[in-house]
């Protein structure tokens, strides 16, 4: 209890001194899970929305996929990955393995799924019939999505926001991809994990204090972005 | 009343293998009131559904304006614009009454003070301007479906598809919608295609009257030969309530 006590003092006093190892730490999270939402959004919204939207012969295994992509173990996400990358793979000329873009590759895999999966589900649960409305009232196909989209915004930052909360705490394909390398591939989790298994428990106390606090900031930017649709 | 505007020829709708519509021939007039009766089911909605091109025909051709719309095609966006639907349900986006009634002149691109006020205008003559920015998600049922006929009317298409435009409203609505809709029509040369179970209302707005029974028109004829004077057995069963659907 009591290590639990200094440990938490010790933290707080990392995050107000702005200790160095700290702000590389949160810096490097923060731009690989950040790059990873973006390109998992502007796939996963699209694509989602198209599978919302669309029919077609082979659509319901496609929807099947992206389930079981959602609820992928990201240690199996990291091993296939790994693989892929390492020297015996068919990707190993890219040189990625061990640096932040494998990791970045991996949590795309990760949220991509989630992503889509979750915009898709908003998407069907917005009255189809306001698409004919839509249309009828001279929308395009392109406007009339647009105009489903908004409807669904509420969900379709549901989806983003269980994204970006699947990648930045996810630790097992981000220590197989990653290595976690200090200085150049160690994010929050796996410095958790290492901290923790050094003994050094006020820095993995402040490091998981700083994920907390990430997650609650990016979720109040989103409910901030949802608006008046909550009221 | 004049030129036909649409020219409905073997027009047929089938969802697998239930034919919901099939229309041998139909022409509806430019500037007038077309009302359209049948039981529920009958393949009224189908039709103004094939009239509004949200769906093509399976079958046959839905001419309009000299375009033609069929399984392959159908009339290019400014053509299609020329037509607008209102449905049963008022279908409002979330936002506020105004942003609905814009939204059709803001997808045209209008300007922003041509939005103004038009958008203005039209919900002043439907009794909604003190309510102009209040949430779609907030208004009575009544109100909403005034503005979902605002947002058609805003548009000041050549056609209008009116859904059972009334259902539900108190007669103090009932009665300010279809004077707007008479207006509309009188001195804008506005179409309407009005499909209504109001027997009262359909002789109060229509100049021509449809009966659709199975998805076939059994009778179409001035308004008042309908209802006196119908040719057909079964629209005089229909309209004396003798009919079993």
């Amino acid at each position: 209890m009591q290590e639990i006590g200094s440990g938490l003092l010790q933290a707080l006093r990392l995050i107000f001194t702005g200790d160095a190892v700290v702000g590389e730490i949160v810096l490097l999270s923060l731009q690989v899970s950040g790059i990873a939402l973006v390109l998992s959004t502007l796939a996963g919204v699209p694509f989602g929305s198209w599978l919302a939207l669309s029919r077609f012969s082979g659509r319901r295994f496609v929807i099947a996929l992206v389930y079981t992509g959602m609820g992928f173990p990201p240690v199996v996400i990291g091993l296939l990955v790994y693989l892929v990358l390492s020297q015996s793979g068919p990707l190993a000329f890219l040189h990625w393995l061990f640096t932040p873009t494998a990791m970045i590759a991996a949590q795309v895999i990760m949220a991509f799924p989630l992503v889509a999966g979750f915009t898709m589900a908003a998407v069907l649960g917005v009255n189809q019939s306001l698409r004919q409305q839509a249309l009828s009232l001279g929308a395009t196909q392109r406007q009339a999505t647009l105009a489903i989209l908004r409807e669904a915004r509420l969900g379709v930052i549901v989806s983003i926001v269980a994204g970006f909360g699947g990648i930045i705490s996810e630790v097992g394909a981000a220590m197989m991809v990653g290595g976690n390398i200090e200085g150049s591939t160690r994010v929050l989790t796996t410095a958790i994990v290492l901290e923790t298994r050094k003994g050094n428990f006020d820095l993995a106390i402040a490091l998981g204090i700083i994920l907390l606090a990430v997650m609650f900031l990016a979720n109040a930017a989103m409910l901030r972005l949802q608006g008046r649709a909550l009221d | 009343m004049g030129d036909a505007l649409y020219r409905l020829t073997a027009a047929a709708k089938r969802y697998g293998d239930k034919e919901a519509c099939f229309i041998e021939s139909l022409e509806i007039s430019k500037g007038e009131v077309l009302g359209v009766m049948g039981p529920s089911g009958a393949g009224k909605s189908t039709l103004l559904r094939l009239l509004a091109f949200l769906e093509p025909p399976t079958s046959g051709v839905v001419s309009f304006l000299g375009f033609n719309a069929d399984v392959a095609s159908r009339p290019p966006l400014e053509v299609r614009r020329k037509v607008t639907m209102v449905f049963p349900a008022p279908l409002l986006f979330n936002g506020t009454a105004w942003d609905n009634v814009a939204y059709g002149l803001r997808l045209r691109g209008i300007k922003a003070e041509e939005v103004e006020r038009r958008v203005r205008a039209v919900l002043d003559n439907v009794g909604l301007l003190p309510i102009a920015r209040v949430q779609a998600a907030t208004l009575s049922s009544g109100e909403a479906r005034r503005v979902a006929l605002a947002r058609s009317f805003v548009i000041e298409p050549e056609v209008l598809l009116l859904d059972e435009p009334t259902a539900n409203l108190d007669p103090y609505n009932v009665a300010l919608v279809e004077g707007l809709l008479s207006r509309i029509n009188r001195e804008h040369g506005t179409t309407v295609v009005l499909v209504t179970h109001s027997v009262f209302q359909a002789r109060r707005l229509a100049h021509r009257m449809t009966l659709l029974l199975d998805g076939r028109i059994v009778e179409v004829g001035k308004t008042e030969q309908v209802f006196t004077a119908p040719r057909d057995a079964r629209t005089a069963a229909f309209f004396g309530g003798e009919m079993v659907y």
